[in-house]
């Protein structure tokens, strides 16, 4: 491959590099399959920890200064974020506007609040410093059988360094579509904790249409209860470097989960996504579809999928897919699809990943029914990225993102 | 009345052992209205023909001309071929994802007529045309081509033929694949579509069963990249009785 380049590992057994202080240097498990040194240039340091071993911790002394090597952040460009990382951060409430809806509330909640750290921690040193900083938690909770929406709107975080904390909770038997907008400039670290009680159905959409200097980095704990499903849905359009990692618990025995995400890089852009599925109960479904665009010189995007599937988690059903389409030289899209199996008894597992350049037959027949080159290629691209919008459920936003995405082919046909 | 002409092509393509000459001098002269047979072996370039009509990145042409009513077709670009009024059946239509059936349509007729077609009698014709090719109305709301059988996919070509209304249509083994129902039914809306619009047909094919039900004014024998022989419907019936043979000599064989 030209410019463009794709990565792709996939294992039936994972060994990921751990960035653990607490973990010391293991020897090779004897006649384990397929384990084997990384080639990395870690003298043979293997670390052997499943994925729900991870280091994890609210307190942001208790991680070592980020260097850039260690497995969470080897893809992403930390030099240009030490702020938050390392810097101390402006914990204090921001303007939120959120269109009326009820049922669900929208406040601002103590540190005290009952509900915080039990949707999962922090696993690096970013979300580590925001858990840290925060002076009080944005509480978003949903209750009513019926179906709403509501909108969350941050437009005015402005460029100073800042830390924060959301919770969004659907009670036992609620039902709603929550959207959280992000506009305008930030340098943003934080972490959103979803808890979803017995069998609700939420559904959040992360929706990044950030100015061009943003920096956002976030992580997404989601517990989810008995019976319940969570629909989640990542939309990276704007930003310089955006970074939103949703981690699913399927905690209750029947939780079902549908990750989305969409993504579109234009030059200069670092988009990423570290997802992570722990199948921690029997009969529990999951199904990761990312799909990302890249365009420009250094549009980068970076898909990390991981799966575990626990020993308690018998007869879930998982998969897990990544497609990029790179549409000009000079990009880079990173694809590492991890999965973990800890049961035999399991309906199903997969994964697929797939980055690749426009198919040109597909040009040609478009072309051959005298649709122009960059008409056709607008609707390829459309076509591709359409499948992740149609599944998020919420039309007025669908509409929407339409129209975003066509925004970003014609501000690609400029340059 | 038009008129669709090919001088003296030569076609080479490029492949893993160097460039491979394909066409070595196509004459050819369609008039609208007239039905065309190229019927040829397996590897003789009619395929190859077809794409290079089609403007296909993949053939590069060393020398020769494509004429449509005088205008040089091989200065056009692909799309530019098609708003001229040409037109390729392909024998694998490829999917395109995301893009429905009604949607890819509206978008070709638009490019092609150069405006919008008028909302209510498109979408008449649109139905008309499915329901004339047996096709469900589902049909509409499908990606193009993906998941279809070979049979759909060669009904979906015809579709777009009838919809479109090309001055030329070119069809690359549309027969291939299809039981004999298909067959039929394919065959018939190549019909409804001449009659229609009066086009001019390239019809290229391995054997002789399509000619049943589409009838050629003249048929043209395709041997190693030019035409061998050419006559009226009477050389498809020879050709069905004796095959290729007689055309092929020792050292082409392979």
């Amino acid at each position: 491959m030209s410019a463009a380049s794709a990565l792709s590992k996939s294992a039936s057994k994972t060994v990921p590099e751990s960035t653990t202080p607490a973990a010391g240097p293991s020897t090779l498990p004897v006649g384990q399959h397929g384990i084997k040194e990384h080639s990395d240039g870690r003298f043979g340091y293997v670390p052997v920890q499943t994925r729900s071993d991870r280091f994890k911790s609210v307190n942001v002394a208790d991680f070592e200064a980020v260097t850039g090597r260690e497995a969470v952040w080897k893809h992403s460009p930390v030099a240009k974020f030490t702020d938050l990382t390392a810097g101390d951060l402006d914990g204090s409430r921001y303007p939120v506007e959120s269109t009326p809806s009820t049922d669900i509330t929208v406040e601002w909640v103590a540190r005290t609040d009952a509900r915080i750290g039990t949707a999962g921690l922090p696993e690096e040193r970013a979300a580590a410093n925001a858990w840290s900083a925060f002076d009080q938690a944005l509480a978003i909770t949903v209750s009513g059988e019926e179906a709403k929406e509501i909108t969350v709107t941050r437009s005015a975080l402005g460029n100073s360094a800042r830390g924060a904390h959301t919770i969004i909770e659907a009670k036992p038997f609620s039902q709603a579509t929550v959207i959280l907008h992000n506009t305008g400039d930030a340098r943003l670290s934080e972490n959103v904790e979803i808890i979803l009680g017995e069998s609700a159905n939420l559904t959040v959409v992360s929706l990044q249409e950030w100015d061009d200097s943003a920096v956002h980095l976030a992580n997404h704990f989601a517990s989810v209860g008995r019976d319940a499903r969570l629909k989640h849905v990542v939309v990276s359009l704007g930003g310089s470097i955006v970074r939103v990692n949703p981690s699913v618990r399927l905690a209750g025995p029947g939780s079902d989960t549908l990750l989305l995400g969409l993504y579109f890089a234009d030059a200069g852009q670092h988009l990423e996504q570290q997802v992570y599925v722990f199948h921690d109960a029997p009969k529990s479904r999951s199904r990761v579809n990312y799909k990302g665009a890249l365009q420009g010189q250094d549009a980068r995007t970076v898909w990390i999928g991981d799966v575990l599937i626990g020993n308690k988690a018998a007869g879930t059903d998982s998969y897990e897919q990544n497609r990029n389409l790179v549409l000009s030289e000079g990009t880079r899209a990173d694809s590492i699809p991890n999965l973990e199996i800890e049961t035999g008894d399991i309906v199903g597992a997969g994964h697929a990943s797939a980055t690749g350049r426009f198919d040109d037959e597909q040009l040609f027949y478009l072309q051959a029914r005298g649709i122009t080159e960059e008409e056709a290629r607008r609707l390829v691209v459309r076509g591709f990225l359409t499948e992740v919008v149609q599944q998020i459920g919420s039309p007025e936003l669908e509409a929407r993102l339409q129209l975003a995405i066509e925004a970003e082919l014609i501000g690609t046909d400029d340059k | 009345m038009s008129v669709l002409e090919i001088k003296d092509l030569h076609v080479s393509v490029e492949t893993d052992q160097g460039t491979k000459q394909i066409l070595r001098g196509v004459n050819l002269t369609i008039n609208e209205g007239e039905i065309h047979a190229i019927m040829g072996p397996n590897g003789s370039g009619k395929s190859t023909l077809a794409y290079t009509i089609a403007g296909h990145p993949k053939y590069h042409v060393e020398s020769g001309s494509i004429l449509l009513d005088g205008a040089e077709v091989l200065k056009m670009t692909v799309d530019a071929r098609a708003r001229a009024g040409l037109f390729l059946a392909m024998q694998y239509p490829v999917e395109i994802p995301g893009v429905t059936v009604t949607n890819f349509l509206r978008t070709a007729k638009t490019a092609i007529e150069g405006e919008a077609p008028p909302i209510r009698t498109w979408i008449k014709d649109v139905r008309q045309a499915m329901t004339n090719l047996r096709m469900d109305k589902t049909f509409a709301e499908r990606n193009v081509n993906e998941g279809f059988s070979g049979g759909e996919k060669k009904r979906n070509e015809i579709l777009q033929l009838e919809l479109l209304k090309p001055k030329f249509a070119v069809l690359d083994e549309t027969d291939s694949g299809l039981d004999v129902d298909a067959l039929k039914i394919v065959a018939e809306g190549v019909n409804r579509a001449k009659a229609n619009t009066g086009l001019g047909l390239l019809l290229i094919t391995h054997y002789t069963r399509i000619l049943r039900y589409i009838h050629p004014d003249f048929v043209h024998v395709f041997v190693n990249g030019r035409i061998a022989e050419q006559g009226g419907p009477e050389l498809a019936d020879r050709l069905e009785d004796e095959g290729y043979d007689r055309f092929l000599v020792p050292s082409n064989v392979g």
